[in-house]
């Protein structure tokens, strides 16, 4: 009898309540190792939310997070050593350049040969003939490739990362998503992916769940999705869960 | 604790002072001030005084302790600043990183920038106006260490106000010395306050080392006990500075305040 390893991230009956607002309400998904899940929904949904509750930055008001089988309310430190993230909202201190960043959370993240980890990172990323510059400096799309590279330090069995191609140009999106296909492939872990680029979501991850109102409306494959709900693709479908023309109750119907 | 992530917080202000002369400046520059104004003001009090009492070693000594208690609340401060004013909050928490080893390189920040401050006020305060750290004798330590602790307090304190309130309530931070001075008598006894004073000074551990300095000036003898009783108050002061601080970080936490710092909301 094999022992499967578990899940790389288990999020069971999750919510989040603000006095009378409820931004999560009892979400349950699975992140399973070498593979990327999308978090998708309008502005407000809950995504971010989410995140930050996996982040262990906020508190759930109920419901349990375990990464790689590790409770998060439990072991939180050892939770945290597996996992990393970039955030379009969390650029690394300016003041500091590409090699101080990455050094400084390197070592909160207890990574070992530290030095050529970040060689590598910085080779990885493209960002070598930046090593030295100081991260307010750079342009947003540099900055985000440092965010990647500061997310990839300790090389995480969960990532997470909150629209990470945001303010990249096309090119260097594409790239940034082959990376990312690469690592998940490659490594053991998984990747939890937000994004409002609905070509970038279809393109790169294997699963998606559409959030609305704190709520998991649907999930599936983000290339037959579509198909199955009478739309020609990701984005038609998610303008129509965006405009709640979506009724679970029912059937699912648009 | 994982001495690592305490010596990169204590890194990450390393980093900065050395690429910011903003930021190496007032290492020394206040309290250079501070002993010549001071040394000055001593020295001329020493002339037109009647008595043969000597201001330097009751005045300059006393101001140089005090400016280091500033030194220390404010290494410890200016290290948790850094992360409010990059808006790194996020970055910072959603790590390993427990409070613990983060307020450890809080501490260790200090520690570094304190000890420069200090060193230049040794300097100055013996080489310039001769003040002789002899006349204190060994009290000169526990001296330092009250003050040590209860810099590291009042630090910790402040950062937890910040955390709670938002980067606004960084006006809280900077007026607690001149607020905490009248009550611990840098510069007069105790006895010289009304009632209700000193029942709050007896509280705050600097108010012993102040009249240990005058008793020994005075050439009294040296009062061991009260200043076990300020160490071990200073010491009592900096865990519960700890728990107001894991507190706060807590009920930032719990509301969503860490997660969305900036916008004061909670």
């Amino acid at each position: 009898m094999t022992t499967h390893p578990p899940d790389v991230l288990a999020v069971a009956d999750l919510r989040k309540v603000y006095g009378d607002m409820v931004a999560v309400d009892a979400i349950s998904f699975t992140v399973r190792r070498n593979e990327i899940v999308g978090l998708l929904g309008p502005n407000g949904a809950g995504k971010t939310t989410t995140i930050n509750m996996i982040l262990s930055v906020l508190e759930p008001t109920s419901g349990t997070i375990h990464i790689e089988g590790l409770d998060l309310a439990r072991h939180r430190r050892k939770a945290m050593e597996r996992t990393n993230f970039a955030a379009v909202y969390a650029p690394l201190p300016g003041n500091l350049t590409v090699y101080q960043n990455l050094r400084i959370f390197g070592m909160i993240y207890g990574v070992k040969h530290l030095t050529e980890r970040i060689a590598t990172l910085l080779g990885m990323f493209d960002l070598e003939s930046f090593r030295n510059t100081k991260c307010g400096v750079l342009s947003s799309g540099e900055q985000t490739r440092v965010c990647l590279a500061k997310a990839m330090i300790n090389q995480p069995t969960l990532l997470l990362l909150d629209e990470p191609t945001a303010s990249l140009d096309p090119a260097s999106a594409r790239d940034v998503r082959t990376q990312i296909r690469q690592i998940a492939a490659q490594g053991t872990g998984g990747v939890l992916w937000t994004s409002h680029n609905m070509y970038e979501v279809q393109d790169v991850c294997d699963r998606v769940l559409f959030l609305s109102h704190g709520k998991i409306l649907l999930q599936g494959n983000p290339k037959t999705l579509p198909g199955e709900f009478g739309k020609e693709n990701l984005e038609e479908l998610f303008i129509s869960i965006a405009h709640e023309k979506l009724s679970l109750e029912s059937g699912v119907r648009l | 604790m994982t001495f690592s992530r305490t010596a990169a917080i204590f890194l990450r202000q390393f980093y900065l002072v050395r690429g910011s002369v903003a930021r190496f400046m007032p290492l020394f520059v206040w309290v250079t001030v501070d002993m010549a104004l001071w040394g000055f003001m001593s020295r001329y009090l020493n002339q037109i005084s009647a008595s043969h009492y000597n201001f330097v070693p009751a005045l300059l000594g006393a101001v140089l302790l005090w400016d280091f208690f500033i030194r220390v609340m404010q290494g410890v401060t200016m290290a948790f600043f850094e992360d409010v004013w990059s808006r790194n909050f996020l970055n910072i928490f959603a790590t390993p990183l427990s409070i613990s080893e983060y307020i450890a390189g809080l501490v260790l920040s200090s520690m570094a920038t304190s000890s420069v401050g200090l060193t230049v006020m040794l300097v100055l305060s013996t080489t310039v106006f001769g003040l002789s750290y002899f006349v204190y004798g060994f009290l000169l330590l526990p001296f330092i260490l009250v003050l040590f602790l209860f810099g590291i307090t009042l630090g910790i304190v402040g950062s937890s106000l910040v955390l709670r309130y938002g980067p606004a309530a960084e006006w809280f931070v900077w007026p607690i010395p001149a607020l905490v001075s009248p009550f611990v008598g840098v510069f007069y006894p105790i006895a010289t306050l009304p009632a209700w004073m000193r029942w709050i000074s007896r509280a705050l551990p600097p108010s012993y080392v102040f009249e240990s300095i005058r008793t020994i000036l005075a050439g009294g003898k040296a009062p061991l006990r009260l200043l076990a009783l300020a160490t071990g108050l200073a010491t009592l002061d900096v865990l519960l500075a700890w728990l107001a601080f894991t507190w706060t970080y807590r009920y930032a936490v719990r509301t969503g305040l860490i997660a969305r710092y900036s916008a004061e909301s909670v």
